[in-house]
């Protein structure tokens, strides 16, 4: 019987289990031509399947009988079926409706697989781009199976709208790192020289490229692809995340003029003031991170709103005009005090604290 | 690991029943293949199959040498292989080209391939394409559940939460529902369900499915309700740090199938040894296991930095001599919470367990934002950085200033990498790591995953509708826990079990509509005979995707309370490590 049930295997999916209430032990197994295989002699044959020796088109071969539902609801027991009588699209179509409507992953990827071998990819691909649980499962089967390049082509179907943006993003990024890969590999500008690159830019996500720019291109027109400005309106990068990049790379660079130019504003009377979409608690931070001087961090501590922030951070990072100018404005004479115990004797601090200690005109509250 | 109970609290069934079961039918497959054969076994299955039956049983019918799968060139010289695997295209392939290389040197053999719990459709596939579907013989080995403990059980499949959640392959599906009707089949009939969850639902209906087409029997029940949840409906519990002792030892240690193996720093030999952490080991039974808490708690709570382990083996020495024989295990224990603490100081548990609480409970949200940059930049551990994200991302909702931000943070460190730091400096480790988790593919996923994890995420308004934020009047004595948030230090009540806790009390999910809502939906309730027959009290939680072993403690917990007992029936035991592992091994 085993032998038998292999011969047939190419054709059937047969199931080795013992199915107590398998009630298809007593299905003759037919081979594609309609004779029947097995251990029936032929006298048998003659007396208990006439239907034999009908002409094959009315053969009622058991298969026919079952229905999407009826086929899916056998693969699921893990019972005999059969996937090639699925032979028109709409046919394919219900049976793969019918396997999503069941929830049973592994039916939905066999009949995936059968669709895959039957149906041309354009067809297959449109089919599936409607299903998207149907999708999700050939997906993932794919990924398994290491198909990449069919992969790749499935993902550059537009999906949605935003699937599209997200996919055309992704391209116009890949084109726009090999145009400044191909420049910058020479690494002929001096600053090249001084900061050499440890990798390429390319397959590097969104952010990483406007660092980059900011790093290696700071300053060139928007016309150039390899500009932040131009990075920046292509990749409709927030101005927040904007800022928080460029200084970084600023910083990293000690461009201190950089690093203040972008957080200069004009007010509505022309007048030039600063503002971060990043609190200023955090640019101090990250200047700090790289080693910028008292005098430059100190013009940012100054900026911060948040009063008990902007005391901590001036003594953190030793701010002293800051500091005492604080205690001056709160009138703390004894903080005062003891601050004048951290500066240096003799120091423009520290005379400058005995000018205000000596001060008959502030009302000091201790 | 179970405790002392009330006097009047319901028994548990006996699960050693399913080792019993599975073992039989696995010996009665290797039989299939008479005379002697090398084994192969799953790296997955290595743990959970010793639990059932061990080399020496193996050895019993017939196995020879025993193997773990590697995707490899095989060694072996036995005339017949049996595979023993998870039903994995790769493993399968592996398998094609063993058979494949054997062909080829025109070396007969016999194989047998033995999936576990069930074959897929796809791997027969390759065996037929790959030519070699005439070649093997393959068979099914039905072995779906696990006991770790008297009130655990697990379906050891890690990959179900990778699977069904990030990849949407609903493969597992009927797997989980044949789960269920075993142990219909076998503890059953159930009374009630309840659930919440697309995969709830349709394991529900699966499993519906499969007892129809079933036998039917009338038995003694000894399981009444069940509840089945998934794991997307509460991604924030997984997320925290644990402090029940499992929980600790489950997120250093990595706990295997119920033990752990302890290394040389804990054993204070130079072997390793494994040990079991269940109701079996005795030292952790009633008092002793609330009095480790509380002391680890006290602990916790000492403002200054670091822990004095002297106190610590003072303390265990002394509460602890009543157990003197036992003293064997103590001193692992004792050796394992040594090995804790040296790693939680380094990483400065309170301060970490302090920026958590603050993210649960929505307050000074920018301190902890100021935290979790600083934790990147230190670099101390990328996955606990990551944990945090993570955190922070479900519980403000996905508030984009905190994730974006955060996540350039760690471009921006990735980018050192790019650009010179100094002439000569080389790539350290833990900058090629951090290299290795920021890059293209990754860092695109990253935000995908949080920005979909947070959609998705209601947590704040959930949790102030379900009170899962104890008020902070009263110092809250662990010594006399008063509800589940004692497993997170008293602040915080896992959310799953408090669906559970109050889906339970009302018998439904009537007067629930907001939280419903809240949660996304996809919530049932089928309400069964009302017969006293049925043990109403003993209720089996299933997860879908993965249970933490703080979700256990409280499940534990609130079963003392209420007198009845839950019963975790997990797809397998997770922790956040495991959790952001999935998250990051989804590769596009």
């Amino acid at each position: 019987m085993k032998e038998s049930k292999r011969a047939v295997s190419s054709i059937l999916v047969d199931d080795d289990d013992d199915d107590d209430d398998d009630d298809d032990d007593d299905v003759e197994k037919v081979s594609w031509s309609g004779e029947p295989v097995g251990t029936f002699s032929e006298a048998s044959t003659r007396v208990y399947a006439p239907e034999l020796r009908k002409p094959k088109s009315e053969c009622k071969d058991y298969f026919s009988d079952w229905s999407p539902e009826e086929t899916v609801k056998r693969m699921r027991k893990g019972k005999v079926y059969s996937l090639e009588r699925f032979r028109s699209l709409q046919d394919k179509l219900l049976l793969l409706d019918e396997a999503v409507s069941a929830h049973d992953g592994n039916v939905i990827t066999a009949v995936l697989i059968y669709l895959k071998k039957s149906l041309s990819k354009e067809i297959f691909f449109q089919e599936l781009m409607v299903r998207e649980i149907a999708l999700r499962h050939y997906v993932h089967y794919l990924k398994e199976m290491e198909e990449q390049k069919t992969l790749v082509e499935l993902m550059k179907l537009p999906f949605s709208q935003d699937d599209a943006i997200h996919v055309q993003d992704h391209y116009t990024l890949l084109e726009r790192q090999i145009i400044i890969e191909a420049t910058d590999k020479k690494g002929e500008a001096e600053i090249f020289k001084k900061f050499p690159r440890k990798a390429s830019i390319l397959n590097m996500p969104i952010i990483t490229t406007l660092y980059y720019s900011c790093f290696y291109h700071y300053g060139e027109s928007e016309g150039t692809f390899s500009s932040p400005a131009n990075i920046r309106s292509t990749f409709r990068i927030s101005e927040k995340q904007y800022i928080l990049t460029a200084l970084g790379a600023r910083a990293k660079l000690k461009s201190w003029f950089d690093v203040d130019s972008l957080f200069n504003t004009k007010n509505w009377l022309g007048y030039t003031k600063k503002r971060s979409p990043i609190g200023f608690h955090r640019v101090v931070d990250i200047l700090q991170k790289n080693n910028a001087p008292v005098q430059v961090l100190k013009d940012y501590v100054s900026l911060i709103d948040d009063a008990e922030l902007k005391l901590s951070l001036a003594q953190k990072y030793k701010c002293h005009d800051i500091v005492i100018e604080m205690y001056r404005d709160l009138k703390d004479r004894q903080q005062l005090i003891v601050y004048q115990g951290k500066v240096e004797r003799g120091s423009h601090e520290d005379r400058k604290i005995d000018q205000l200690l000596g001060n008959m005109q502030i009302r000091w509250k201790n | 690991m179970a405790q002392t109970d009330r006097r009047d609290a319901p028994g548990l069934p006996d699960f050693s029943l399913l080792k019993r079961l599975a073992r039989d039918q696995l010996i009665y497959l290797l039989e299939q293949l008479p005379g002697k054969k090398d084994l192969f076994i799953d790296a997955d299955l290595m743990s959970p199959l010793d639990r059932i039956a061990n080399v020496t049983t193996l050895k019993q019918h017939e196995v020879d040498k025993l193997y773990k799968v590697e995707l490899k060139p095989v060694v072996s010289v036995s005339d017949q292989l049996c595979f023993l695997i998870r039903p994995r295209i790769q493993t399968v392939k592996w398998i094609a080209d063993v058979v494949k290389s054997d062909k080829a040197v025109g070396r007969f053999r016999r194989y047998k391939i033995i999936f576990t719990p069930q074959k897929f459709y796809a791997c027969e596939t390759v065996l037929e394409e790959q030519g070699v579907y005439g070649d093997v013989t393959s068979d099914e080995w039905e072995f779906y559940l696990l006991p770790l403990d008297d009130d655990i059980i697990s379906l050891e499949l890690p990959e179900f939460f990778r699977d069904n959640f990030l990849e949407g392959d609903q493969r597992w599906v009927t797997t989980a529902g044949s789960a269920l009707r075993l142990l219909h089949f076998l503890f059953g009939p159930f009374s009630k369900v309840y659930g919440i969850g697309r995969c709830a639902k349709m394991v529900y209906e699966s499993w519906r499915e499969q007892v129809e087409d079933g036998e039917k029997k009338a038995q003694n029940p000894d399981i009444g309700n069940v509840f089945l949840i998934d794991r997307d409906v509460d991604f924030v519990t997984p997320l925290c740090s644990q402090v029940v002792y499992e929980g600790l030892v489950d997120d250093i240690f990595r706990i295997k199938c119920g033990s752990v193996e302890f290394g040389p720093d804990v054993t204070s030999t130079d072997k390793s040894l494994k040990v079991m952490l269940n109701s079996q080991d005795k030292v952790h039974v009633g008092e002793t296991q609330r009095k480790k808490e509380i002391w680890w708690e006290k602990q916790r709570k000492k403002k200054r930095c670091g822990m004095d382990i002297k106190q610590m083996k003072a303390f265990v020495a002394e509460e602890l001599k009543g157990l003197k024989q036992e003293h064997r295990l103590l001193s692992l224990h004792i050796g394992a919470c040594e090995s804790i603490m040296k790693k939680k100081t380094k990483q400065d548990f309170q301060e970490l367990l302090k920026t958590e609480h603050s993210l649960l409970e929505g307050f000074e949200i920018r301190e902890c934002i100021t935290y979790i940059e600083e934790h990147i930049n230190r670099q101390v551990s990328m996955i606990e950085s990551l944990r945090l994200l993570c955190l922070l991302s479900l519980t403000e909702n996905g508030e984009s200033y905190g994730i974006e931000h955060l996540l350039s943070f760690a471009n921006l460190r990735q980018i050192g990498l790019l650009v010179e730091q100094q002439p000569g400096e080389t790539l350290t480790v833990m900058e090629s790591k951090v290299g290795k988790l920021v890059n293209d593919k990754t860092a695109g996923k990253l935000t995908d995953a949080f920005s979909s994890l947070a959609k998705k995420s209601n947590f704040r308004a959930l949790s102030k509708r379900l009170m899962l934020i104890p008020k902070t009047g009263e110092e809250y004595d662990l010594r006399v826990p008063r509800d589940m948030a004692y497993i997170f230090s008293g602040a915080y009540i896992p959310l799953s079990c408090k669906l559970i806790e109050q889906v339970l009390e009302r018998d439904g999910w009537t007067g629930f509509e907001e939280v419903t809502r809240m949660l996304n939906g996809h919530e049932f309730a089928v309400t069964g005979p009302e017969d006293s027959k049925y043990p109403q009290r003993i209720i089996l939680v299933m997860f879908l995707g993965g249970c933490t072993f703080s979700e256990i403690s409280a499940l534990r917990f609130l079963g003392r309370e209420r007198g009845c007992k839950f019963i975790v029936l997990t797809t397998a035991i997770t922790n956040s490590s495991r959790l952001l592992e999935s998250l990051l091994d989804n590769q596009g």
